[in-house]
């Protein structure tokens, strides 16, 4: 009979990721470039909210995309068509973006010209909840069509983010979306969130929350 | 959702503390895992068992300890431990204020292993 013997590790699994995240944010330091982590379901609207995002903005910042997708391109081509830097990263089946993917979108862009760089994260509110990406914010969208209780069935979600959009908000009226509850569940789990009300459609809110963008923006520039 | 990345961190990690020589095979490793991660138990073992053939860690056995969500009062800073259902209406004990921030609860932690 072998003798069993006890190994201590006492290692997080996450360690290289949360390392990998930290030199990405080292990284943006240097440049001055500030990176947003956006975050949705499919279809709450990353791509149009950040079409009308950089519109608002201008000639402000100078500002950089990567989209993540699982295995498509659409997204990308729709984000460059409008004349704005894009990467592309293809997750190859994977549901959420980390810090070396991140990583590697970076360094297709050119930082020291960019103040600011979103990445349009995968289309879920589970995975990329858990996932350090290396950014200085992370916002999320929740559109209205996907109903007031989500924060109930995704938590962890609504706790990482600094900013959650609530688009779609032209819908309001023809659902039973009920902004009251959503508001006291989003604050029950993450008091310090900060949330706007958008319509990227009608452009409805784009100002308040593209003036909240380039203060944060300002602020990092100076720390 | 995401138990492959996190399956290949483990066993990157045991690997790593198992030097050729020193272990034979990996026969348990024990998990903290945050009862607020999403991640299955079952699929965790699913993807070690997988890629693990052919390492000494082949054939492990993972154990996972559930380790509890805590938050933090906004308003009087008392932390409290919740279970997973309560988190439809956070409440602190002490005070009764509903703002309340999240603490731990999504942890990753491999803790030690069994070896021969």
């Amino acid at each position: 009979m072998e003798e069993i013997r006890l190994i201590e590790v006492k290692e997080e699994i996450q360690a290289d990721n949360k390392a990998k995240a930290d030199a990405v944010r080292g990284r943006l330091m240097a440049h001055k470039t500030f990176l947003l982590n956006l975050m949705s379901s499919p279809g709450a609207g990353k791509t149009t909210t950040i079409l009308r995002t950089i519109e608002a903005i201008g000639d402000d910042l100078q500002v950089g995309v990567i989209e993540a997708d699982i295995d498509s391109m659409i997204d990308a081509e729709k984000i460059a068509g409008a004349g704005i830097t894009a990467v592309q990263l293809r997750t190859g089946g994977f549901c959420h973006l980390d810090a070396s993917m991140v990583e590697k979108g970076l360094e297709g862009l050119d930082l020291a010209s960019l103040d600011l760089v979103i990445i349009e994260n995968v289309g879920n509110l589970v995975c990329p909840a858990e996932f350090d990406t290396g950014a200085i914010k992370n916002a999320m969208i929740l559109s209205v069509p996907e109903g007031d209780d989500k924060p109930l069935k995704y938590p962890l979600m609504f706790t990482v983010c600094d900013v959650l959009l609530i688009n779609k908000i032209d819908y309001l009226e023809l659902s039973d979306f009920d902004l009251h509850a959503l508001r006291e569940r989003v604050m029950n789990l993450n008091p310090r969130i900060t949330i706007f009300k958008i319509s990227s459609k009608t452009g409805q809110g784009i100002e308040a929350w593209t003036q909240w963008l380039k203060k944060a923006v300002d602020e990092f520039k100076l720390s | 959702m995401h138990e492959l990345p996190v399956t290949e961190s483990i066993l990157k990690i045991v690997l790593r503390h198992a030097p050729p020589g020193s272990v034979n095979r990996i026969v348990r490793i024990f998990l903290e895992i945050g009862e607020l991660s999403e991640l299955e138990d079952e699929w965790i073992q699913h993807y070690f068992d997988y890629l693990s053939k052919g390492t000494v860690a082949e054939n492990a056995q993972l154990v996972i300890q559930r380790t509890p969500i805590v938050f933090q009062c906004d308003s009087c800073a008392n932390a409290f431990e919740i279970k997973k259902e309560a988190l439809k209406n956070i409440r602190c004990p002490e005070c009764g204020n509903t703002r309340c921030n999240l603490v731990s609860g999504k942890a990753y932690l491999i803790k030690n292993m069994e070896v021969v």
